[in-house]
């Protein structure tokens, strides 16, 4: 007899690398992820700007392959901005491959043909009724916007009757551009670029002007200066019904991330500890305005539910 | 009457619609004084009786309005969302500007009849997320983001079987609309849900060593010297420290101003010219206004009107102008 008065458990997800890593180090990274993390769920594929994929898109499949064999499930995910044809024959492909994929651009849905997927967090599911739109389009798996508070957050896990993701840890991305702000800070152009965002595998900084920190800067991405940690919220959220928690790769021992969390999750021990532990491992700020209804910079002391 | 270009422009008051529509436009563009649009500001807006009027006044003088419906609604609250729909229509609006899908599927559903635009907040840069707009929920047109060069948005025109409207003049942002949470993460006023990005209660101006320091909340937006003009610190017109040196990191505060590049918008096929400005004033509403009428006019008659575009470039905001993303290398 299921035992229906215990809290189903959430699971975790590795966020796409947002960063333009070196070969190596995706490959790297990913062998340990398929080998030694407790996750669930892993997203490959380029988000931010897809004149990144030569350097490491012949190496997908067999890391999509490594990371099943490690019994993960594999999600592609697709570029945030399909702006030409070749960003919208990525999607083609990977449908025409019968792979699930997340989309970041309602344009991609219009280049699925009624294939189920995962709504990325840019697809802006704010509220029921753009829910209702999405999940008729053939959402399975619906990831929130990295603004909602978490009161907002279950409101839409309760509604949703499919799965619910949550970015849960790491740098939040919060604009997206065509124009490349790393490409302009070396006074280079897109066309031009040199793929200076490779030099940043954790991001740029762009401090405010006495110094102190404000945002990251990833190519044609903004990011919050610090890390989203929010051990301290997890239970009630997954009491409220989010599926996943979503941790997005930094250059940190992201196993050991996963394992604080996958603790937390399990009672194993609570948020403080896990804050405790992450702190051994970092120095990075961390954030967490958002999931309390403030600024999304702003880091709030948090009191356990 | 075929138009050389509709003119569409910002009515953030009843005042200042009868402005711009005395001034000459085609169309008005307004919303209602809560946050289901992107221009939620003190002193701003229409409530349903004033938009009625405000449709009449327009209506009588051959002139078009439009309602922005054009934020994101939160969850738990698509009340203020739907009445705006249903107020739009009961007043006579011409069309609604919708980014929410919840909305837009709303606003077919409930209004078939009541034109659907597409706000730029939808952020629809590609023929086919324009396509997935016009199948899913019937749109007439869209407006398109500020980041197509014009070759892009001829190319893009061409491969879609509705009109166009592009942004012409005025504040532009450079970061994917809709889906810019950088006002939220420094003020947790969020322009997505509240309609409201750097909202002047969160501004602060102050004298500091001889230099004018703007801010957001505690955040430094900006120091500018004694002899260089102040710009609203709105966050992405910042300057911030990047690799040991200060600079405007996203965009100079400068704005749009596309009156060279008129007869390419015509020939790229744009149907409309969109004026930015809904939270500026009467006046200078009425001064862009007449100034465009009195080009386009001429544009028409195969002429041009250089006092009118001398006026237009003295208006532009920082007395910095820029064509932005039309022409190539903006990226």
């Amino acid at each position: 007899m299921t035992d229906i008065s215990a809290p189903p458990s959430a699971r975790l997800s590795i966020g796409p690398l947002l960063f333009h890593w070196t070969r190596e180090k995706r490959q790297a990274f990913y062998a340990r992820i398929a080998d030694e993390a407790p996750v669930d769920c892993v997203y490959v594929g380029e988000v931010v700007c897809s004149k990144r994929l030569p350097w490491f898109e012949d190496d997908i499949p067999a890391i999509a392959e490594r990371l099943r064999r490690g019994g993960k499930q594999v999600v592609f995910s697709t570029p945030a901005l399909i702006a030409s044809d070749r960003e919208a024959q990525i999607v083609r492909d990977y449908c025409a491959a019968g792979e699930m994929i997340e989309i970041n651009d309602l344009a991609s849905l219009r280049v699925l043909a009624g294939e189920k997927f995962v709504a990325g967090a840019l697809i802006n599911v704010f509220n029921e009724g753009a829910m209702d739109v999405v999940r008729r389009m053939g959402a399975v798996r619906v990831n929130m916007p990295v603004e909602l508070s978490a009161e907002a957050v279950a409101i839409l896990a309760a509604y949703n009757p499919g799965e619910t993701e949550m970015f849960a840890f790491g740098r939040q991305p919060i604009a997206i551009s065509q124009r490349c702000y790393h490409a302009r800070a070396f006074d280079l152009h897109k066309d031009a670029c040199q793929f200076v965002c490779g030099n940043d595998p954790e991001g740029m900084k762009a401090d405010q002007l006495d110094g102190r920190p404000l945002f990251t800067i990833n190519g044609t991405q903004t990011l919050s200066h610090g890390y989203l940690v929010m051990f301290g919220m997890l239970l009630q959220l997954q009491r409220a019904g989010v599926d996943y928690f979503r941790l997005s790769p930094q250059t940190i021992d992201m196993v050991k991330v996963a394992e604080l969390h996958r603790a937390v999750l399990d009672g194993a021990f609570g948020p403080e500890e896990a804050l405790e532990k992450l702190r051994e491992i970092t120095s990075t700020d961390f954030v967490n305005g958002y999931v309390h209804g403030q600024a999304g910079m702003n880091w709030v002391e948090e009191q356990v539910a | 009457m075929s138009k050389y270009l509709e003119l569409v422009c910002p009515a953030g008051t009843p005042a200042a619609l009868r402005a711009a529509v005395d001034a000459g436009a085609d169309t008005v563009y307004c919303g209602f004084r809560d946050a289901t649009n992107a221009r939620n500001y003190p002193g701003l807006n229409f409530d349903p009786d004033e938009l009625a009027e405000g449709v009449e006044y327009a209506h009588k003088r051959h002139c078009r309005v439009l309602v922005a419906v054009n934020t994101f609604p939160r969850a738990g609250n698509p009340g203020p969302w739907r009445n705006a729909i249903d107020n739009a229509a009961a007043a006579g609006a011409d069309a609604v500007i919708l980014a929410d899908l919840g909305v837009l599927d709303y606003a077919a559903t409930k209004h078939p009849n009541l034109r659907r635009h597409l706000s730029v907040q939808a952020a629809a840069a590609s023929p086919h997320a324009i396509r997935f707009y016009r199948e899913t929920f019937g749109i007439s047109r869209v407006v398109l983001p500020r980041v197509l060069s014009i070759e892009e948005v001829k190319a893009l025109i061409s491969q879609i079987p509705i009109e166009a409207e592009v942004f012409a003049f005025g504040s532009l942002g450079t970061m994917v609309e809709g889906r810019c949470f950088i006002s939220s993460y420094i003020t947790g006023c969020s322009p997505s849900m509240d309609g409201a990005c750097a909202p002047a209660a969160h501004v602060s101006y102050k004298e500091e060593n001889g230099c004018l320091v703007t801010r957001l909340d505690d955040v430094v937006m900006n120091r500018f010297e004694e002899d260089e003009p102040g710009a609203y610190p709105t966050p992405c017109k910042g300057r911030f420290m990047v690799r040991g040196r200060p600079m405007y990191l996203f965009e100079e505060p400068v704005a749009l101003n596309v009156i060279p590049l008129l007869a390419e918008l015509k020939a790229a096929g744009v149907t409309a010219l969109k004026i930015e400005g809904r939270q500026r004033s009467r006046a200078y509403v009425g001064q862009v206004v007449a100034a465009f009428r009195k080009i386009l006019d001429a544009a028409a008659a195969g002429t041009e009107m250089p006092a009118a575009a001398a006026e237009l470039r003295s208006l532009a905001e920082g007395g910095k102008e820029t064509f932005s993303a039309y022409a190539k290398g903006w990226r």
